[in-house]
């Protein structure tokens, strides 16, 4: 581990060239793995520190809530009122850690809380390189044990549409569904009532991947798309400025695009294909389901859904800074066109 | 020795290859020279080097783009259009004629003009030769190589327009292949006075030179001149270590060229409003009134109804709501400013309600006695004398034409407002949309307000004057809106430990009051708190201490029926109408300190939930109470201090109420009976 270290600031391919062979090529994972192992074995030294703390912020980029930025972010979104006490804090900043060890992931990242009866849930997601891919998600109820939850599937959420209300706070708790169902006997059609027992993990599951694929933006230009395939962040990303901020056209849903084949040529024309790549939320239906707010004085520009309440997303405009949570009790506002 | 000075008139190739042949100097005279171009380039270095060395210390100070020149011959109007910038250019700008002979003439005065005195003289050179401009230096240039090399003269016409610009960053390489030494071309022919074909190595670096030159459709800067940009910037700063730095470089030299910085005269458009509002807030921050004295700190200390919003935030945060630290104490300043402005005797921070564009900060308060707020009666009088004025111009109108049968229909009668100070109106309220901006009074609220207020969902958008659309129709603006749903959720909401309010000492008997119960409490000296543990556990812990609104929208009940015995004398025709009210009973609601648990379920499940805040420490936590039917609605409370706060969004209403808006629409709307 001789080589020169000289630890690059600089952002892009230009970076690695100073790192020490052992490192090169490697995730940041691998890397802070193998920088932190070598501490332990007491080969630390303030340049493989430096090191390690350049990889890290050079690895943080987007900031959705991620674990190492945490402060701040939740700091920033608390214009919603709804945050998270100290004692979560810090339990949040611990655990989160230990769960990218354990699972192996790129990065963590913060949810949300979803507000039940007797207990609120957690939830953390882990990422992988490719920032489109779909994304594993832990809850947990005391910010310190995290439990991985099933992916969504169809029958999933279509099984948990029925569940109206709040959260109980039990993941074991069960709701049950009385419905009808036809039933062939023998020839004989008729119809039998039938108790189905809804799980409250299921429901979780689906809630969660509704309100991602519905509400979960990230500003344009945060995220470019290779030729090759995998989305990547953009490091120099720096932010959008005053007059974008305060535009819808601005903003994408972090999901995979559904309406962009709808746009006509001419529309099209004008898009940025390595930018523009996901849906925009100009057309999202109904119209002025996200409310736009400047607080702190045109120093923060706020995101609210109104189609899931409690979904913020803040963005210091000209900075880096951007992150969305969920503080919510998991319920769809299916009043808002009434609302509005 | 005998020779004239050289004629700065015709400058030419040979002072270019001086100035060249410094720069290559500056470069640190690592380049050899190969095979010049020119024999007299040739003999020149060497003395060139010799000379330059002396001048070092004066051209130290120009910055050019060594890494451009291959160091054979910038043109002569590069140098000379550098030394525009630069009036201390001096040093060995020898103008030696065109010819071929004329080095040998010239050795002796280079030799001559060793020293101090060569600067001068050249300056003396150089200004004369910038007066005349630069148009002088091209024609001779032009002629200069006229006869010698004919086809490179474009290249040359077109190199030296594109140089002005950046004339400042140095000379470059001219491609004429005739000026070229480039070291890694060993196999390099000496100058004939032929013009040689461009070698396809020639051909290539001309290629990539036009390819870097291009500009885009989108952008009028080419590659070249941003790179040009970049390395001149480079080369200003000499910053540690370039290479790490590049790509950041490289960025903030492109964005400053895209966004030119304006002069310090013009404020930047795009940061107006947040200097704006930055001013306004400063303005919170200032003392009022300057520095008095002591005295004013002594009246300050002593007693203000300024209510301690840190402390609340401080146990807010422990409960895992509010607002961050910084805003809350600008709430905090901005409530002391209402406090200064307004007569009041008790205020409190309500909380925030979200709206579309802008949101509410909300304060309740109380006026000190006697301070009636004298804008609301106006208001009313004027609108009662509204109404007299038009019953009689529609009795006219019915006895010119034809007598149209009345309606039967009497709207029912209007449920008269409480009393300031008591019931719904308790409480004063005052909104504004952030720390800083002016406070505005919310008007009182009507029962019709309150009971309409029930039956519509709608977003606030953050103005008060907004309509409120929806239907039913709501009678009023968002102002009105926005104070019947704080009442309502006051209503609700307002709750406390059991046994830290206690009704005071009535002898009244409590059926002469018409059975409304108590509406007065008063504190209870002897609170002694409860543990945390079981304000958590049950909910008789913890009271209503606000009246309950009744269904006819008001705390205390009035029968309409009275007003219309007093109305009797207008005819018949409402004898018929009493007929359907008779049957009004009167409204009772639950008294007052009424414990929580006496609530009703909302959609099975219970309208409060409590929680610790810090299941880790019991011993210092505090307990929290959330109300599942207004959420965003928390009150915490610890030992002897508990509070209550509301900071949310109106986006969430109660379950319940979506039916009830249903319902409605498909009801007979009983406008005619």
């Amino acid at each position: 581990m001789g080589a020169s270290v000289r630890p690059s600031f600089s952002e892009g391919l230009g970076g690695e060239q100073g790192w020490p062979k052992a490192l090169r090529g490697r995730g940041p994972q691998a890397v802070s793995g193998i920088l932190t192992a070598l501490g332990r074995a007491g080969l630390w030294s303030p340049r493989r520190q430096l090191l390690l703390a350049t990889w890290q912020a050079l690895s943080r980029a987007l900031v959705t809530m991620d674990a190492e930025s945490l402060l701040l972010s939740l700091e920033l979104a608390s214009g919603s009122g709804q945050g998270l006490s100290p004692d979560r804090r810090a339990s949040l900043l611990t655990s989160l850690l230990l769960v990218k060890r354990d699972y192996r992931y790129d990065r963590v990242l913060f949810w949300g809380r979803i507000l039940g009866l007797v207990a609120d849930y957690y939830i953390a997601q882990g990422l992988s390189e490719d920032q489109l891919a779909p994304r594993k998600t832990l809850y947990s109820l005391n910010c310190m044990e995290w439990s991985l939850l099933p992916p969504a599937t169809e029958e999933m959420m279509a099984q948990t549409s029925v569940v109206k209300g709040r959260f109980m706070g039990d993941p074991s708790h069960e709701y049950e569904h009385t419905e009808l169902q036809k039933i062939n006997e023998g020839g004989k059609v008729f119809e039998e009532e039938v108790v189905v027992q809804i799980k409250e993990e299921t429901r979780l599951v689906s809630i969660i991947d509704q309100i991602d694929k519905a509400v979960a933006i990230i500003p344009r230009g945060a995220l470019f798309k290779t030729p090759f395939g995998p989305i990547h962040v953009n490091r120099t990303f720096e932010g959008l400025s005053l007059s974008e901020a305060k535009k819808l056209s601005s903003y994408f849903h972090f999901r995979e695009p559904v309406q962009l084949k709808n746009k006509t040529l001419l529309e099209k024309a004008d898009l940025d294909p390595s930018l523009d790549f996901m849906d925009s939320l100009e057309h999202d239906i109904p119209k002025g389901s996200w409310s736009i707010q400047m607080e702190r004085g045109n120093a923060l520009v706020v995101l609210r859904s109104l189609l899931w309440p409690g979904l913020t997303f803040f963005h210091a405009p000209r900075t880096k800074n951007c992150g969305y949570i969920y503080v919510g009790t998991g319920e769809k506002n299916i009043d808002l066109p009434f609302m509005l | 020795m005998g020779d004239p000075p050289p004629d700065p008139e015709p400058p030419s190739q040979p002072p270019s290859s001086r100035r060249s042949s410094q720069v290559s100097q500056r470069r640190g005279l690592e380049l050899s020279r190969p095979q010049p171009a020119f024999p007299e380039e040739a003999e020149q270095i060497p003395l060139d080097t010799s000379i330059l060395q002396s001048n070092r210390g004066v051209l130290a100070s120009q910055a050019n783009l060594q890494g451009w020149s291959l160091g054979a011959s910038p043109t002569q109007q590069e140098n000379l259009t550098m030394f525009q910038a630069e009036e201390a250019q001096l040093g060995g700008v020898e103008y030696p004629s065109p010819n071929m002979g004329f080095p040998s003439e010239l050795q002796p005065q280079l030799y001559l003009e060793e020293g101090g005195t060569q600067a001068t003289q050249n300056a003396g050179l150089m200004l004369q030769q910038l007066q005349r401009g630069q148009s002088n230096l091209f024609q001779q240039l032009e002629s200069a190589y006229l006869e010698t090399q004919p086809d490179l003269l474009g290249q040359f016409n077109m190199y030296q327009r594109d140089d002005l610009q950046f004339s400042q960053h140095g000379p470059y390489l001219r491609d004429e292949p005739t000026l070229q030494f480039s070291p890694s071309e060993p196999g390099f022919t000496p100058f004939t006075l032929e013009v040689p074909e461009p070698e396809p190595l020639e051909l290539a670096v001309q290629n990539a030179k036009a390819y870097l030159l291009q500009t885009s459709v989108s952008c009028s800067l080419s590659l070249y001149e941003h790179l040009v940009n970049l390395l001149t910037k480079i080369l200003n700063q000499r910053p540690e270590d370039p290479l790490s730095i590049l790509e950041s470089l490289n960025r903030t030299t492109q964005w400053q060229w895209f966004h030119p910085k304006l002069d310090t005269l013009r404020d930047d458009p795009e940061m107006q409003p947040t200097y704006e509002m930055a001013d306004r807030q400063k303005a919170l921050f200032l003392r009022n009134g300057g520095g008095e004295g002591q005295q004013e700190m002594e009246e300050e200390v002593a007693e203000t109804a300024v209510p301690n919003v840190m402390e609340t935030a401080f146990y807010l945060e422990q409960a895992g709501v509010g607002l961050s630290s910084d805003e809350s104490f600008r709430i905090f300043m901005a409530l002391k400013q209402l406090v200064e402005q307004q007569p009041i005797h008790t205020c409190r921070f309500w909380g925030k309600i979200l709206g579309l564009s802008r949101s509410y900060l909300v304060a309740e308060v109380s006026f000190r006695e006697g301070e009636e707020e004298g804008e609301e009666e106006e208001a009313e009088e004027m609108m009662e004398g509204g109404e007299g004025m038009d019953a009689p111009d529609e009795e006219d109108e019915e006895k010119d034409t034809d007598i149209i049968p009345k309606p039967m229909w009497k709207p029912p009668p209007v449920i008269p407002r409480e009393e300031s100070r008591s019931g719904t109106n308790k409480y004063l309220y005052f909104v504004c949309n952030e720390p800083g901006r002016p406070w505005t009074r919310l008007p009182h609220v009507t029962p019709v307000q309150i009971v309409q207020a029930r039956k519509i969902k709608k977003f606030f958008t953050g103005f008060l004057d907004a309509p409120v659309v929806s239907y039913p129709p709501f009678p009023g603006n968002e102002a009105n809106y926005l104070r019947a749903q704080i009442a309502r959720i006051s209503a609700a909401t307002h709750i406390s430990p059991l046994g830290f309010y206690q009704f005071g000492e009535e002898e009244g008997d409590e059926e002469e009051e018409g059975g409304a119960g108590r509406d007065s409490y008063e504190e209870n000296p002897d609170f002694e708190g409860i543990p945390v543990l079981e304000l958590v556990d049950s909910m008789a812990n913890w009271v209503h201490h606000a009246q309950h609104i009744l269904p006819q929208g008001r705390c205390t009940w009035v029968n309409p029926l009275q007003k219309i015995e007093e109305e009797e004398e207008l005819g018949e025709e409402e004898e018929k109408a009493d007929e359907g009210m008779e049957g009004v009973e009167q409204e009772v609601g639950p008294p007052l300190l009424t414990p929580l648990s006496e609530d009703a379920e909302i959609m099975h499940m219970s309208p409060w939930t409590t929680r610790l805040s810090c299941s880790l420490c019991p011993q210092y936590s505090v307990a929290v109470v959330r109300s599942n039917l207004w959420p965003g609605a928390y009150a915490y409370a610890s030992g002897k201090i508990w509070c209550e706060v509301r900071t949310y969004s109106t986006f969430h209403l109660d379950a319940t109420f979506s039916s009830e808006v249903l319902d409605l629409g498909f009801r007979f709307h009983p406008i005619y009976s």
